[in-house]
């Protein structure tokens, strides 16, 4: 509610712009200039530098794991690695099931609540999307420095939960109850830390609807929003809708964790030949039905940013408009309402009936229409176009076949005979990181190098983008291709062993040891992207403020990196489109938003 | 620096920021309780016996609590509408009068938890089950005054620890049915005291606003009642659905 001025406080009236930004930013200090910002482009980069630690954290961490699928029981190779991971949890190196099934959980929630979606909203969504719509800043810029601190307590308390009793969270990301409720203490500061990042989210969803419905400039009205802007709208109301159904699922776990209730406990419930002390009466369905009325929906936050960035990114490399780009617009906004009546289809082996999972099944169906829109829209928008090979490019033309096997692969899961013999196998594993890493990883990393020189006024180096991006593209397909294969031979997930003791799929198992090596490697494949990173900050070349020669308002109308404050020298006015590129008629391959005439 | 429209509305959304970002909030906090109704829905159609809320809770005093929030709106708009006719003085007295009530709503709940908590089920091994107050706890035996029937007072029984199953008061723990009572009331409570304490704030210290900016002061009263009637909101709906249902 707290909407004051953000910048020296005072109850200012004015309405203009401009001539008050010098007075404003002169007199800051460190900490309000760089820790406790209000401004989104700072905080951006906030979101961005903490996410894309989280994702090299929650990725190591799936390296070590991947070692103990591979080689089952044997001694960790890296000793230093293995001391500091205590005897607790590795006696003399060989990782406990208990360890790995925390390490799992753990890798799931970082992944994608610390991760994925606050590099692609909390990120790009900061710092891109007031630009692109001319805003000198977010609507409430308080409320976007809380959010991006309350996401910081988040993820301190989720790493705080590995050095608890009994260690981190261990029922998987997906926290099924009866288990998690009779889990140790690090289900508790789990469900402590989401609700850190459920109400950073909350804040940071309503500021955007907010900042974009409120602070478009003049001229740019909805059907002239870049589709990146779109898509973050979208993602907003996913994000503001689909989060407090988990928030009270949140709340009820905790209740019957600490209250004793039983919420998801049924009646007669044994544990280790103990019947437990609560009333019962609960039902443990009820937890996977709040859980996953949030989770689906948040497959699409996953994903609508990236497809934002590949269309940011193809119409400026094809030098073309994006093709359909209403019927994309249309597309992900029935996407975002069909997400919401989906979820379901996560759940049709708990004997739901017949009814419900038909109903589920058929939505579906339907919910990958618009997804094939899209992924359509885009690829006809390479016809025809003069495509310039940029290391973003590259990136996102890879995004189009990788997020096409991920959602393919996702249609036998969603019809419910299929599934009982998919449900729960690698085949699961393969699809849904196939959506994620492949697809919306790619995406993430092409608007990393499609908008580094506006951060920094630096290109990434193209050399050292390639190897990234080669090395990423290879061992990412030999990561997950095998995991169908193992799936469909029906190897369960969340096997510390990765099937061992099991005898059925045994000729399969083999294959661990491909997967483990191909994910060392793409480990290995990220330094050029490190090093790239910290070297072109300071030594990259430097650019205009326009190098890619795009349309959108963020680099026609700022400098690079805009201004601390305020973004634009003179608050621009939008003409036309977004991607007018090649118009016929025009001087110059591409027609910014804010140009008045074509000449 | 100032951003555009958090004082005036938009000319095409008709809206100030802050309003339009309150209305989304309150659409997620639909959703947060519309998920634990759904909760509510689903325990008692999948449970074998349900209690009905009138024999378990009070409801003469949730019908007051009911009145009081209600009149709480009231004064609320009357405080915004004191504000827009430039008169200070009414605004202090009715957002004062607001918050009074919000008070008095969280007494009368202490008092409806507290009388769950000195309230004691036992279940025996052969099953049955004897609600009441916990006279006497021995360590062999307890003695319990079970409650009153049909306005006669049944004299205390005796039971030896042997023959229990289960002793414990009304906590959230005893049943499903009060686990629900006290997640959903505790819920509304945390929201009734978040806006008391905007409230207290706009009414004391965050008054001032009103000498410098008052159009933006006027702005944040609206929001805080806005907020404020949808705390109102839930109530209605808990009361019949928690206590008469």
């Amino acid at each position: 509610m707290d909407h004051s001025s953000s910048h020296g406080g005072v109850g200012t009236t004015h309405k203009t712009h401009g001539a008050h930004h010098e007075a404003d930013h002169l007199h800051q200090s460190f900490w309000r200039k760089y820790v406790f910002s209000t401004d989104h482009k700072v905080i951006g980069i906030q979101y961005g530098i903490t996410s894309l630690l989280f994702l090299l954290f929650g990725f190591s961490i799936m390296m070590i794991m991947r070692w103990q699928l591979a080689y089952p029981g044997q001694e960790f190779p890296i000793k230093w690695l293995a001391h500091l991971m205590g005897q607790d949890n590795m006696p003399d190196g060989i990782m406990l099931p208990e360890y790995y099934n925390q390490l799992g959980a753990m890798h799931g929630t970082i992944m994608v609540f610390l991760g994925v979606v606050p590099l692609a909203v909390g990120a790009f969504g900061n710092y891109v999307m007031p630009l692109q719509i001319g805003a000198i800043d977010m609507a409430f810029p308080k409320l976007n420095m809380m959010s991006y601190w309350v996401y910081f307590c988040g993820g301190v308390t989720m790493l705080w939960s590995f050095f608890v009793p009994g260690g981190a969270a261990n029922s998987g990301w997906t926290s099924y109850a009866p288990l998690s409720v009779i889990a140790t203490t690090g289900q508790t500061i789990w469900l402590l830390g989401m609700v850190f990042l459920i109400t950073s989210s909350l804040l940071g969803s309503v500021n955007f609807i907010v900042t974009i419905i409120q602070l478009r400039v003049k001229g740019l009205t909805f059907m002239r929003l870049p589709f990146f802007v779109w898509t973050q709208f979208v993602t907003s109301f996913l994000l503001l809708l689909a989060f407090p159904p988990l928030e009270a699922a949140g709340v009820l776990q905790l209740m019957d964790r600490i209250a004793g209730t039983s919420f998801f406990l049924p009646s007669g419930l044994v544990v280790s030949g103990q019947a437990l002390g609560v009333s019962g009466g609960g039902s443990p369905l009820l937890w996977q039905h709040l859980f996953w009325f949030l989770a689906h929906p948040e497959v699409y936050v996953l994903i609508l940013p990236a497809m934002g960035i590949i269309g940011e990114v193809i119409a400026n490399n094809t030098r073309k408009p994006l093709w359909g780009y209403k019927s994309m617009i249309y597309s992900i906004i029935f996407l975002g309402f069909m997400s919401f009546i989906v979820w379901a289809h996560h759940m049709f082996l708990t004997g739901m009936g017949t009814a419900i999972s038909s109903f589920f099944q058929t939505t579906t169906m339907i919910i990958s229409i618009p997804s094939v829109i899209i992924l359509t829209a885009l690829l006809l928008s390479l016809w025809g176009g003069s495509i310039r090979y940029t290391t973003p490019m590259l990136f996102a033309l890879s995004f189009l076949p990788m997020f096409a096997i991920g959602g393919l692969t996702g249609l036998p899961l969603g019809l419910n005979v299929s599934d009982i013999h998919l449900h729960d196998t690698y085949y699961v594993i393969g699809h849904f990181h196939y959506v994620v890493a492949p697809g919306t990883l790619m995406a993430l990393f092409a608007g990393i190098y499609y908008w580094f020189p506006k951060v920094t006024g630096r290109k990434m180096n193209d050399i050292l983008g390639r190897l990234h991006f080669w090395g990423s593209i290879v061992f990412m397909n030999g990561v997950f291709m095998p995991m169908f294969i193992q799936g469909l031979a029906g190897v369960s997930r969340r096997l510390y062993d990765g099937g061992e003791q099991y005898a059925h799929a045994q000729s399969v198992l083999h294959w661990n040891e491909f997967t483990s090596i191909s994910a060392w490697c793409l480990g290995l494949a990220q330094i050029p992207f490190i090093v790239n990173f910290f070297w072109s900050m300071k030594k990259g070349q430097k650019v205009n403020s326009n190098p890619w020669e795009a349309t959108t308002l963020e680099w026609a109308a700022t400098t690079s990196p805009p201004l601390a404050h305020g973004n634009f020298e003179k608050i621009p006015e939008v003409y036309r489109g977004p991607y007018e590129y090649s118009t016929r008629g025009a001087k110059k391959d591409y027609t910014p938003q804010n140009q008045a005439s074509e000449a | 620096m100032q951003i555009p429209y958090n004082e005036t509305a938009r000319p095409d959304t008709g809206l100030f920021n802050a309003k339009l970002g309150l209305w989304l909030f309150l659409a997620s906090e639909v959703m947060l309780f519309g998920a634990l109704f759904s909760t509510y829905v689903l325990l008692r159609v999948g449970a074998p016996v349900w209690p009905h809320g009138y024999t378990i809770l009070n409801v003469p005093l949730a019908t007051l609590n009911t009145v009081v929030l209600i009149s709480s709106s009231v004064t609320m708009v009357m405080s915004w509408a004191s504000l827009m006719m430039k008169n200070f003085g009414k605004f202090r007295l009715y957002l004062g009068l607001t918050i009074l009530m919000g008070m008095a709503f969280l007494v009368v709940k202490t008092f409806e938890y507290k009388a769950k908590f000195v309230h004691y089920g036992v279940t025996l091994h052969d099953g049955t089950e004897i609600v009441g107050h916990l006279e006497e706890e021995a360590e062999d035996h307890v003695v319990m005054l079970p409650d009153m029937k049909d306005g006669v007072q049944p004299s205390p029984v005796h039971i030896g620890r042997a023959q229990i199953k289960r002793l414990t008061n009304f906590g959230p723990w005893y049943s499903t049915f009060l686990a629900i009572y006290f997640t959903l009331t505790g819920l509304h409570v945390l929201h009734v005291i978040g806006g008391l304490v905007v409230n207290i704030y706009l009414w004391g210290p965050g008054a001032k606003m009103w000498k410098t900016e008052p159009t933006r002061f006027t702005n944040r009263i609206e929001v805080a009642g806005l907020y404020w009637h949808f705390v109102d909101l839930v109530w209605i709906f808990l009361f019949p659905v928690l206590y008469l249902l």
